[in-house]
C-alpha cells in the first residue's frame, strides 16, 4: 500500500505545509529539530489530529479529505503507533499490553520472543526498563498486524547501548515487513542507518538542505562514515 | 440499641452507593472529556447540593416527589405507592444529596489519567465505550472506591433531607441520626449514645480506607 499525504494547518509558531509519499515496504525517516511538526504530522498520519487542510490517501481508501470532508477514525484506520513515551496501559500485566489488540494471541508469544521478552510477560510496565517497555509497545503495535507503523521518537528516552540494540531490532523487523513504516527521529545517525527515505521536516515545510548542513556542521565520525557509505539513501521532497 | 434504625441507614448508604457509581461514572466521564454547550450549568446544578441546605433539598423533593409533583404523581399512576415516607423516597432523596461526592472525585479521578493512554487506545482499535470500560475505569479505581466510600459516608450522615422526605418509620425510613436526634428529644441520652457509638467506628474505618486509597495513588 502507498500512502500519499498532503497536510496544512496552522501550528502555534508556523504553519504546516508538508506532502509526500511512501511506497510499500518502506521506511521513511521524519527527521529534523525539536517543536518541527514531526510529531503532529504522525498524529495527523494517525488520525489523532486533523488538519486544517489536505488528503491523506492508503492504497485505494480515503483517511481523510478535508474538501469531501471525510475524516476516518483512528480505530478504523488499523495503524499501529508507538508512542515517544511508551504508553503501554499501567494495570495490565506486558503480556495483556501487547495482546490488548491482537489479532491473534497466539502471535503475541512468538513477537515476545522475537523481541526478548518472554521472561517478562508478567510483569506490570513500572517494574520493567524503558528499553522493555518500548519492545513491548512495539510486540503490542505489530500484534494488531498493522496496514501502516508509525513510530514516534520510540527510543529517545532510552541510554545509548539500549538505543543501539533496539534500533538493530528494528532494522531487522524492516527487513521483514510487509507494510510501511514511518519514523520520527531527531537522531541523524538513527535516521542514516535505518531509512530508506528520509523527510527532513524543519519549521512545518519540508527543508532539503537540512540534512547537509547539519553534518556539515556536526561531522561526528559515526554520521559521516554513514553519510560517505551509503549513498542509496535519497532525500524525498 | 435502635438495630432496626441502624439496618436501614446502612442498607440506605449501601443502595445510595451501588446507585451512585453506575449513575455518577457516566457522568464525571462526560463531564472530564467533553465540551458542550451548558457545560458549566450542568456541573453547578450537579454540584448544587453541596451549597445547599438539606431542608432546601427536602424542600424541592417533597415538592417532586409529592402527590402533585412530576415524579410522585407518575409513580402514583404506576404503582398506585407514594413516594414521600418510603425507602425508596429516601434512597433517592439520598442519591440527590450525595451526587455531588461521588462525581467529583470520579471526574478528579479520570482527568488524572493520562490522555495518550485513550489516544493509544483509540489506535488500536478501541471505541470510546470500550475505552472507558477497558482503560479509564481499571486506571481509576482508587478514585472510585474513594468516591464510593464518601457516598457511603455521607449517606449514612444524612439527616435533614431524610426526615423531610421520609419522616420516622421504624425499619422503613428510620435511620440512626434520625434515632439519636428522638433519643435526645426523649431525653433518653443512654440510648442516643448507643446508636452514636455504633456510628463513630464504621466511619472511622472508611476514613482510614480513604487515606490508604489516597497514600496509593500518590505512589
Amino acid at each position: 500500500m502507498t500512502i500519499r499525504a498532503s497536510f496544512k494547518t496552522r501550528l502555534k509558531y508556523f504553519d504546516l505545509d508538508i506532502s509526500f509519499s511512501c511506497a510499500k515496504k518502506n521506511m521513511i525517516v521524519m527527521i529534523g529539530p525539536s517543536g518541527g511538526g514531526k510529531t503532529t504530522i504522525i498524529r495527523m498520519l494517525a488520525g489523532l489530529e486533523r488538519p486544517d487542510e489536505g488528503r491523506l490517501i492508503f492504497g485505494d481508501e480515503v483517511w481523510f479529505d478535508s474538501v469531501r470532508r471525510v475524516n476516518i477514525a483512528p480505530q478504523k484506520r488499523r495503524l499501529g503507533y508507538v508512542f515517544q513515551d511508551y504508553s503501554l496501559f499501567p494495570h495490565l500485566n506486558l503480556y495483556d499490553n501487547a495482546a490488548f489488540a491482537a489479532v491473534n494471541k497466539k502471535e503475541v508469544d512468538e513477537l515476545f520472543d522475537l523481541f526478548k521478552i518472554s521472561h517478562l510477560r508478567k510483569r506490570k510496565p513500572h517494574m520493567v526498563s524503558g528499553g522493555e517497555k518500548q519492545r513491548c509497545a512495539i510486540c503490542q503495535a505489530l500484534a494488531r498486524h498493522p496496514r501502516l507503523l508509525l513510530l514516534d521518537e520510540p527510543f529517545s528516552a532510552l541510554d545509548a547501548i539500549t538505543r543501539r540494540g533496539l534500533r538493530e531490532e528494528l532494522k531487522n523487523l524492516k527487513s521483514g515487513a510487509s507494510f510501511p513504516i514511518i519514523y520520527v527521529t531527531h537522531d541523524i545517525t538513527e535516521a542514516l542507518y535505518l531509512a530508506d527515505e528520509i523527510l527532513p521536516v524543519v519549521q512545518g515545510k519540508i527543508d532539503d538542505q537540512w540534512m547537509k548542513r547539519t553534518i556539515s556542521r556536526e561531522p561526528s565520525e559515526e554520521v559521516a562514515l554513514r553519510a560517505a557509505r551509503e549513498p542509496r539513501l535519497s532525500l524525498v521532497y | 440499641m435502635d438495630y432496626l434504625a441502624i439496618y436501614v441507614t446502612l442498607k440506605l448508604a449501601l443502595v445510595t452507593t451501588v446507585f451512585l457509581m453506575v449513575i455518577a461514572a457516566p457522568v464525571a466521564y462526560l463531564l472530564a472529556y467533553y465540551r458542550f454547550t451548558g457545560k458549566s450549568l450542568l456541573e453547578a446544578l450537579i454540584y448544587l447540593p453541596m451549597a445547599l441546605p438539606p431542608t432546601v433539598i427536602g424542600f424541592y423533593l417533597i415538592i417532586i416527589m409529592g402527590p402533585k409533583g412530576f415524579a410522585g404523581k407518575a409513580w402514583g399512576m404506576i404503582t398506585g405507592n407514594s413516594l414521600l415516607f418510603t425507602f425508596l423516597g429516601i434512597t433517592i432523596a439520598s442519591i440527590v444529596y450525595s451526587i455531588p461526592f461521588a462525581v467529583q472525585p470520579m471526574k478528579a479521578s479520570f482527568l488524572k489519567i493520562d490522555r495518550r493512554l485513550l489516544e493509544s487506545a483509540y489506535v488500536l482499535g478501541l471505541s470510546k465505550r470500550a475505552a472507558f470500560f477497558r482503560v479509564i475505569i481499571p486506571n481509576s479505581v482508587s478514585g472510585i472506591a474513594a468516591a464510593a466510600i464518601l457516598v457511603f459516608l455521607h449517606s449514612m450522615g444524612a439527616f435533614g433531607v431524610l426526615l423531610m422526605v421520609g419522616g420516622s418509620i421504624p425499619g422503613q425510613t428510620k435511620v440512626a441520626s434520625i434515632a439519636i436526634y428522638e433519643a435526645v428529644e426523649m431525653m433518653n441520652y443512654q440510648a442516643a449514645g448507643m446508636i452514636a457509638l455504633s456510628i463513630i467506628p464504621v466511619s472511622y474505618v472508611f476514613l482510614l480506607l480513604i487515606n490508604k486509597l489516597n497514600e496509593d495513588s500518590r505512589v
